[in-house]
């Protein structure tokens, strides 16, 4: 058994679609999750009663659950009710995206990754020290203002460690993405070695890729680490 | 009906804990190695152990899992065709149980290290002096005391260990999400069968949670924490 270079030279094109698929999903999955964790997050630091439970409630269902599991229920599962089956026989527009398994899986993917994330800003929120807010109350700031320019801005210094690990875990949970006929990275791997039952080659090179892409994503956080924890450096250095 | 299919949803529940269990056991292997030869004091082996974590941390498990059932097959088959050797038959479920546990022994050995290192040295110096061998050293001395700081590491690898079982289905191991998959296309009820294996998930999830806070107290026994 030898290893075939001239798989991976031919289909190539394959690969780099995958890739692009996969960045895609990547990046629309982390811009929402964020944009819906940093309010939940807020929140569930707050403990406001009840909807401090709801959100605990959320984060605990989508982080005690697989997200293979999630997405095929957003894929597969859905469809079970007759009320979306109406909706897409009356073609609504909305509804339809459920139908997509693109639209699915930025759904399941930006809803699971939302969950980790608005837990990771509500520990950091949380170990805010005393003494910052006092001074930021004692200097008569607002709520929001206090937030926004005291507990917000360090509480993002703080979480940039456990946060470089969620991207990590998103973009190597993106790779179920070919459960539901998507053709990322993982799927482009599928496809080839179908095509020539090369398995050696075509998951070698898949898993190559994703390496790569993994330490692209650790070298921006050592670049953003040094921007933001500049302050954290040893002297010297 | 739907509860028809509750019994085989069941099985294969029972399936996802074995797989989960045999997994954790064979990644505690692996992890201890790694971080053995993580601090062994020959340089090629902590090479090795770095190569390794750094590599199957930065590969998903799925890609890992193709990679190891469409290749495996295909690699004993060439094997005992070169020597001769009656070729064995592929079996999915140590198969799947070796993949998993390889890749989070990558996880657990780095949780491992940093526990090892967390224990005094002059800990392991007394079992010596005491004249203890190396093995009773690392058995009685090195592991109760670092099981205290391993532990919060090992829980959280644990869920997610439990949770990546659920790929399996996808190369075709009868897992409940795999069986609740058939069971939703049968029934037309794909939603409540998943809606079901996520309860089930939420439930192993729970008795983790309870396990893993009975054994924190019992290794963390006599520890004095200071008040806040």
């Amino acid at each position: 058994m030898e290893f075939d270079v001239n798989i991976i030279v031919t289909t190539f094109p394959l690969y780099l679609r995958g890739l692009g698929t996969t960045l895609q999903l990547v990046a629309i999955a982390l811009a929402c999750g964020m944009l819906l964790a940093l309010p939940l997050g807020v929140i569930r630091a707050m403990e406001y009663p009840w909807l401090g439970r709801m959100v605990g409630a959320y984060t605990y269902f989508f982080r005690s659950t697989p997200m293979l599991v999630q997405l095929l229920m957003v894929y597969y599962g859905f469809g079970q009710f007759k009320w979306l089956q109406a909706q897409w026989d009356a073609e609504n527009r909305f509804w339809l995206l459920f139908r997509e398994p693109y639209f699915c899986a930025c759904l399941a993917f930006s809803l699971n990754t939302a969950a980790y994330t608005a837990e990771i800003i509500a520990g950091a929120i949380r170990n805010s020290p005393v003494g910052e807010i006092e001074a930021a109350k004692a200097m008569g700031m607002s709520w929001s203002l206090r937030m926004r320019r005291i507990i917000l801005p360090g509480a993002f210094r703080r979480m940039m460690q456990s946060y470089s690990n969620e991207v990590i875990l998103m973009l190597q949970g993106s790779a179920i993405a070919s459960a539901v006929t998507l053709n990322d990275l993982t799927g482009a791997g599928r496809t080839v070695y179908a095509r020539f039952y090369a398995p050696f080659e075509a998951f070698v090179f898949t898993g190559l890729m994703y390496l790569l892409l993994t330490f692209i994503v650790l070298g921006l956080f050592k670049l953003a680490e040094r921007k933001w924890l500049a302050h954290l450096r040893p002297r010297g250095a | 009906m739907w509860y028809d299919y509750l019994g085989s949803i069941l099985e294969g529940a029972w399936l996802t804990l074995q797989l989960s269990l045999l997994s954790l056991l064979c990644a505690i292997v692996f992890g201890l190695l790694t971080a053995s030869a993580r601090l062994a004091p020959v340089a090629a082996l902590r090479w090795l152990a770095a190569g390794y974590t750094t590599v199957i941390r930065g590969i998903p498990d799925i890609v890992l899992m193709l990679l190891v059932f469409f290749g495996g097959q295909m690699l004993i088959n060439d094997v005992a065709y070169r020597y001769d050797l009656e070729p064995i038959e592929f079996n999915p479920f140590w198969a799947g149980i070796v993949t998993i546990g390889f890749i989070f022994g990558a996880y657990f050995g780095e949780t491992f290290r940093g526990a090892f290192m967390a224990v005094p040295r002059g800990q392991l110096e007394a079992g010596a002096a005491f004249g203890l061998s190396s093995w009773q050293v690392f058995s009685r001395i090195l592991v109760p005391q670092m099981l205290r700081f391993a532990l919060p590491g090992l829980g959280n690898n644990w869920l997610v260990l439990l949770k990546s079982t659920a790929i399996v289905s996808m190369i075709g191991l009868t897992d409940m999400t795999w069986l609740a998959d058939q069971a939703g296309r049968s029934t037309r009820q794909p939603f409540l069968f998943y809606l079901i294996v996520c309860v089930l998930y939420m439930l192993l999830t729970a008795c983790s949670g309870v396990v893993l806070r009975r054994v924190d107290v019992r290794y963390n026994a006599g520890v004095v924490k200071g008040e806040l």
